[in-house]
């Protein structure tokens, strides 16, 4: 086991270095920060002492030789807009994104497996139809598009809940959170549903499915034949066995929603990581932007390993201890 | 430690059942950030704008424009090279230091230290000597009628107070650490910074101790940025804020059909204009070999007629813009009236096209920025298609702003052959433009560095360095005009509009909308 673990922890470090060298290559085609971080009567001298003074002009390979040096010891610079230290920047910002992840996720689990274990059961009733029906919008739609919508008719229609931002806020040291006020919590509703649906969807659907094999197997028959109640045999039996696939994939997708909540958190202003990302991009803010890549490359690197590893305690038939064992 | 939190909500509804029933809180939001808080570190409307709300130069400008006094009561030119500012007494700074001379000299040092991008605000040799505490003497090198333009975003720093905050050099931008007072603000104005989440949120209040008459009636204010189009929209419509900016031109007739808000339109002080590359001797994106068409004026003025303004006007900026035939807002130069556009006149481009040489056309590329002006890109394709009609081919390369100004700008030696860019002289005078715009440079950007298409007239440069030091009013107009005027003839640079600012207000607000797209609140009332 320990090999294993230490087998992988170099791959991911290889994983992480081969993320760091393509977002420094690929940095040299973001443009010039520097016209972002003067003003425009700033002379040329100054603008290019600025250059020299970040290591612009150096070459790529010198420029990334220095991010692993920084990063190593978790010092990934100073953004060049914001004027703070990226690790301050992101521990700002990282409490929000995680927040609407997990309230997203939450959202996606609590509706798609009662929708999919009752598409499953139910499979010709009209309501079945209809929760099919708003898994396709979910799976079709643009994420801003669901995002403007839902902003239109529940902030500009009806007027009933924020059109953007996180409302008010309460600290815990360094963790920020809505979820203790009114306002943040009602900040929260339409974010979290425009982040999560597409996940809801895919839980629906995968449930459905795993329902659909799993209530033809023999044991759910010989169930039946045993008299159980119908709960029992849908919920006891039925359920249990198809939510092996589904925590698999609901542990790989809530990687996805933190690292693509970009969308979600542009459209309603959330302040999060993502929208510090885009922020970056556009100012061609690279020390923001390396950091954000590598803690994306970093939380999917983790979520493969602890997944790896939640298989051999789950399915003790996968052998990991190497050809030699 | 679990009971904590329950603690400060609970004293934020006992704050907000405290708070008096006259106050009035204004919310606004704009397109983008406002980051470190120290007014020396980035030279952008919009951020000394906010900023201005907060601390206060010698002078201010009023609603139009014009300089009037505000930390120094008055001054006067006691020769050429000798400007002496009387300062306000009695005035605090909120963290209630005095204000003196010392401050202003101290000022203008950390204005001058290296991380500094303001250094342009007052010549680098010009001297400031204290005669006593409430007076201070400029002394400069050479004369300089506009020595003050820019001291109304030139902010008073107590000398105390960045003392004792380490705040008495302006940030670095390549720091590797952050100083603690970037976050932090202290000046004479009237509102005060109560929190500042860098991107995110400000909020404000309002300095009771302020030396002024305030012409607001607010509290509290709320900053906000709201980065997407649509999102800003709605939050003004649904009433979740009081202002934004900008409206999106596509969005401003439905913003206006709404009961509760209205768009408050008006001219903005930035000119786009279009530069082309006079100054190799082979262009770089054309398929023209061996020489470079536009270093002849004719094919210049061919491109100029060739192009559409009207149809640009109405079609593209959906009559958001002026049409100009000067670099500069006509709200900047007095004598900008006396100049027309040449006409719109594809039969007068062709001749001038066949005249030069190319009866036939030729390629060229044009490079555009798609996130920096208002609909840039849209403008960029306008002109493609008109130029069309001149036989010019163009390639419209449309790109973000990061990469269209290291490519067409000194970072990559100008690597471009026609390029739209527009500009706001920091000075709100026309020397910036013509020093900046029409000046002449190197092929590093020496001289007008903004001057991307490097068109070069000898004669411009010498009426640039004289009007720099004229100080007869009506003499440097005149000097104006003719550099103006052979930059028209030859059509080195060419004009296409002023763009318009497009404010959404909430029709409980009253707001003025100064030109120069600054968002001050000590002017707002509220019903």
């Amino acid at each position: 086991m320990l090999a294993f673990a230490i087998r992988r922890l170099l791959e991911a470090a290889i994983v992480m270095l081969t993320v760091a060298l393509l977002a420094f290559v690929l940095f040299r085609f973001v443009g010039d920060p520097v016209n972002q971080m003067v003003g425009q009567d700033t002379s040329l001298e100054d603008r290019m002492r600025l250059r020299e003074e970040l290591g612009l002009n150096d070459a790529v390979i010198v420029q990334f030789a220095r991010f692993v040096a920084g990063a190593a010891s978790f010092d990934f610079g100073i953004s060049y807009q914001m004027k703070q230290p990226v690790t301050a920047i992101i521990a700002e910002r990282a409490p929000a994104t995680i927040e609407l992840a997990l309230v997203a996720a939450l959202f996606a689990v609590s509706l798609g497996i009662p929708m999919g274990v009752y598409t499953g059961i139910h499979r010709d009733s009209w309501l079945s139809r209809v929760f099919l029906a708003v898994s396709l919008i979910g799976i079709s739609l643009p994420t801003f598009l669901i995002g403007i919508f839902l902003i239109y008719v529940f902030a500009v229609k009806l007027g009933v809940l924020p059109s953007f931002g996180r409302g008010e806020v309460v600290r815990f040291g360094f963790w920020r959170t809505g979820l203790l006020t009114a306002s943040g919590l009602k900040a929260l509703i339409l974010p979290a549903i425009t982040l999560g649906l597409f996940q809801m969807t895919l839980v629906t659907r995968l449930v459905r499915a795993e329902m659909l094999e799993v209530l033809r197997t023999d044991y759910i028959k010989f169930a039946r034949a045993r008299g159980l109640s119908k709960r029992a045999i849908n919920f006891g039996h039925a359920l249990k066995n198809t939510l092996v696939p589904v925590i698999t994939v609901i542990g790989l997708q809530l990687g996805a929603v933190i690292a693509f909540a970009i969308i979600t958190e542009t459209v309603f202003q959330w302040p999060g990581m993502g929208l510090m990302f885009i922020q970056a991009v556009q100012n061609a803010d690279i020390p923001v932007m390396a950091a954000y890549l590598m803690l994306v490359a970093f939380l999917f690197v983790l979520i493969n390993f602890l997944v790896d590893l939640l298989y051999v305690r789950v399915d003790p038939r996968i052998r990991i201890y190497g050809r030699g064992a | 430690m679990t009971f904590r939190p329950l603690a400060v909500v609970s004293a934020l509804v006992l704050a907000l059942a405290a708070t008096p029933a006259a106050a009035k809180t204004f919310r606004y939001a704009f397109q983008g950030d406002l980051n470190a808080l120290d007014p020396y570190t980035l030279n952008e409307s919009f951020t000394l704008g906010a900023l201005g709300n907060v601390m206060e130069g010698l002078t201010k400008r009023d609603k139009d424009l014009k300089i009037i006094p505000a930390l120094a009561e008055r001054w006067e030119v006691i020769d050429p090279l000798k400007w002496r500012f009387y300062l306000r007494k009695g005035v605090k700074f909120q963290g209630g230091e005095d204000f003196t001379a010392d401050d202003v000299i101290f000022s203008l040092d950390r204005m001058r230290s290296p991380g500094s991008q303001i250094k342009t605000r007052a010549p680098a040799d010009m001297k400031a000597v204290k005669v006593d505490d409430y007076t201070v003497d400029f002394v400069l090198t050479s004369p300089n009628p506009i020595l003050h333009a820019e001291w109304d975003t030139w902010y008073m720093f107590s000398k105390k107070w960045a003392e004792a905050n380490g705040a008495t050099q302006a940030q670095a931008a390549q720091a590797s650490s952050l100083n603690p007072f970037a976050l932090k603000a202290n000046g004479t104005g009237p509102f005060m910074i109560v929190s500042h989440e860098p991107g995110v949120k400000t909020v404000f209040k309002v300095n009771p101790n302020w030396w002024g008459k305030p012409e607001h009636n607010l509290t509290d204010v709320i900053f906000q940025t709201i980065k997407s189009d649509a999102t800003r929209v709605a939050a003004l419509l649904s009433g979740d804020i009081d202002m934004m900016d900008p409206v999106p031109v596509q969005d401003i007739e439905r913003v206006k059909s709404n009961a509760n808000v209205t768009v408050l339109t008006g001219a903005e002080l930035r000119t786009i204009f279009l530069n082309l590359d006079s100054m190799r001797d082979e262009l770089l994106y054309s398929n023209v070999k061996g020489k470079n068409p536009f270093k002849d004026a004719r094919v210049r003025k061919a491109v100029y007629q060739a192009i559409d303004m009207e149809a640009i006007h109405s079609k593209v900026m959906r009559g958001m813009s002026t049409n100009s035939a000067l670099l500069i807002s006509p709200l900047l130069y007095a004598r900008a009236g006396e100049f027309k556009r040449w006409p719109y006149d594809i039969a007068a481009a062709k001749k001038l096209m066949g005249e030069a040489g190319y009866p036939n056309g030729f390629e060229v590329t044009l490079d555009c920025p798609n996130d920096r002006y208002v609909n840039d890109e849209g403008i960029c394709q306008a002109v493609a298609q008109m130029l069309s009609r001149i036989d010019i081919k163009v390639k419209l390369n449309a790109m973000p702003k990061a990469k269209f100004f290291q490519k067409a700008g000194p970072t990559d030696k100008y690597d471009s052959s026609f390029n739209l860019l527009g500009w706001t002289p920091g000075s709100f005078d026309s020397w910036n433009v013509i020093a900046n715009i029409i000046g002449c440079r190197d092929a590093d950007g020496k001289g007008g560095t903004f001057n991307f298409g490097g068109y070069c007239n000898q004669k411009i440069e010498e009426l640039g360095r004289n009007i720099l030091v004229e100080t007869d009013t009506t003499k440097r107009d005149a000097m104006i005009a003719e550099a103006f005027k052979i930059n028209h003839e030859e059509a080195g640079v060419l004009p296409l509009h002023q763009q318009a600012l497009a404010w959404g207000v909430s029709k409980k607000v009253e707001i003025v909308q100064r030109a120069d797209n600054q968002i001050l609140f000590y002017w707002v009332k509220m019903q």
